[in-house]
């Protein structure tokens, strides 16, 4: 028991290449990354930079290709059930209705129908999504699918939330709405939560720690503590002093990747 | 200004009378359609026995006749009864053993890599040209065209069912092992609904196939249905009744193909919707 794996999600020289035949694609160079219980860490990063590989080597999806990933104090070496993953990409099953995908985790690990419909309802009324039990995700908004998979995550209460862009596709007061939700359960359940975004205000506001990293490969390149105090107020936090000095730190390092990007 | 006073008539003109003969109403069409069957019948009427011989083209009539007599006589339903028994036996045979031995190879690398090479010999296989072994081994009965339309059926079934398990949503099995679902869950709740689309495809254009297997078979070794009808015709040189049989054939054709609509409205109502 070394004591640098005493963090309850460590990533150690992690890489990540895709090949595909004679074609190698270097998604992450060399990460070292530790994430403390009931942290909440926000990883940012120009769009495409390997950031969802990150989550998802951590979901246990993906195998890295060098380094080791720990969770909890023990390696991932397959699926990791202790996170609950949303994707980027739609993973609704398109042939549910709305009240059927949110309870499928629930229907796995077996709960009576009458139960899991009773514990989805509650969620699909959160998410505002009442009155659309009953349709297929082809019927809803890019949004409303969204809230719908965050829905399906949320239910079965995974003590660690993977979160890829999660609010993305919502308009700007959604968006607050959902991040006010998010913090209120995360008062509540005290997860551990690690979001890729590449929106800053977002990651400010909800993260205790945000992470910038580079252009692909990914590299960290800047760390910022958010010692902003809990529970935090969603909407008036933006406008304090400490809000924008903080924002405005690591825009400075966010700026010069964009930068690069560009040119 | 030139433009605008142009565009008056124009549209009024379109009110009144369709632009083009595309446009015609459903009905006007219909008309079109009848009046286009007579045409047909008639000049075949006058060509019959005319420009060309009879013994190649019979006379509209004379089928006519045939298939009256065929009709009242029972011998239209009873062929037709034998035809669509083989069709309906060989395709529920050939897509569920397609059925099966898709998903089987869909979910089991092993397998389908083990019996790939063979696989890809009997599809290269015209299946007619395995008739006389089914005829050696099931006989001279329903058996052997049974037999031959199976085959057309599963490999249909089989490709589509082994396609859509292999082109299941990668990112839809992660989410339902995250979940903690047991790989049987997996197939269940995931892989099994996320390929019937492709399942029903495979159906759905296996039916004419089934049909095919059938008359084939009957053509070369049965004394029973619709493809032995034409073919005794054929032999005996009685142009009508190959003609009275062909008519028959399309008929069944027709009905099946309708029924295929039926039961397409039937299923999948989260694609529906989404249309």
């Amino acid at each position: 028991m070394r004591a640098r794996r005493a963090a309850f999600i460590a990533l150690e020289g992690l890489r990540k290449t895709f090949s595909r035949e004679n074609e190698h694609v270097e998604a992450v160079a060399s990460v070292d990354l530790e994430i403390e219980r009931e942290e909440i860490v926000a990883l940012i990063g120009p769009s495409g930079c390997g950031k969802s590989t990150l989550l998802h080597v951590i979901a246990g999806l993906y195998e890295p290709t060098a380094g080791r990933v720990f969770y909890g104090g023990a390696e991932v070496t397959s699926v990791n059930t202790a996170v609950g993953y949303m994707t980027q990409k739609e993973t609704l099953l398109p042939w549910r209705t709305v009240q059927d995908n949110i309870a499928l985790p629930l229907e796995i690990t077996g709960v009576s129908k009458k139960e899991r419909f009773q514990r989805a309802q509650h969620f699909i009324d959160q998410m505002g999504l009442s009155g659309f039990e009953r349709r297929y995700p082809s019927e809803l908004s890019g949004g409303m699918r969204k809230r719908a998979a965050l829905a399906r995550m949320l239910l079965y209460s995974p003590e660690t939330l993977l979160l890829d862009e999660p609010f993305g596709a919502l308009d700007a007061q959604l968006k607050i709405a959902m991040h006010e939700l998010l913090l209120g359960l995360y008062e509540k359940h005290r997860q551990t939560i690690v979001l890729v975004t590449h929106d800053l205000m977002e990651a400010v506001t909800l993260a205790d720690r945000v992470i910038v990293l580079t252009n692909r490969p990914a590299r960290v390149t800047f760390m910022q503590h958010i010692p902003l105090p809990r529970p935090r107020d969603v909407h008036n936090i933006r406008f304090t002093n400490k809000f924008k000095e903080l924002y405005d730190v690591v825009w400075e390092r966010l700026r010069s990747q964009y930068l690069e990007e560009r040119l | 200004m030139n433009a605008v006073t142009n565009s008056v008539p124009n549209s009024a003109r379109k009110r009144t009378r369709p632009r083009s003969l595309g446009d015609v109403s459903g009905m006007a069409m219909l008309a079109f359609q009848v009046a286009f069957g007579l045409l047909f019948l008639f000049v075949w009427h006058l060509a019959s026995g005319t420009v060309i011989s009879d013994f190649y083209v019979s006379h509209p009539l004379t089928v006519g006749r045939r298939l009256a007599e065929w009709i009242l006589d029972g011998t239209l339903i009873r062929h037709a009864w034998a035809t669509t028994y083989a069709t309906v036996l060989g395709f529920l045979i050939g897509s569920v053993i397609g059925c099966v031995l898709g998903f089987w190879l869909g979910l089991s690398e092993f397998t389908s890599r083990l019996l790939n090479p063979f696989l890809l010999f009997f599809y290269a296989l015209p299946k007619p040209a395995l008739a006389p072994l089914f005829i050696l081994w099931f006989g001279f009965g329903a058996g052997s065209k049974v037999a031959l339309a199976s085959l057309l059926v599963f490999f249909l079934v089989f490709y589509n069912t082994y396609t859509g398990v292999r082109e299941v949503d990668r990112d839809l099995v992660d989410t339902a092992r995250l979940m903690k679902a047991s790989r049987w869950q997996i197939v269940f709740k995931v892989i099994i609904p996320a390929t019937t689309s492709w399942v029903f495809a495979g159906l759905q254009i296996s039916v004419p196939f089934a049909l095919i297997g059938a008359i084939v078979g009957e053509m070369l070794a049965s004394n029973q249905g619709l493809g032995y009808l034409i073919h005794l015709a054929g032999a005996e040189f009685d142009t009508a009744a190959v003609f009275a049989g062909l008519i028959a054939i399309a008929f069944l054709g027709i009905v099946l193909n309708k029924l295929i609509d039926i039961s397409k409205a039937g299923v999948q109502p989260w694609k529906a919707i989404s249309k």
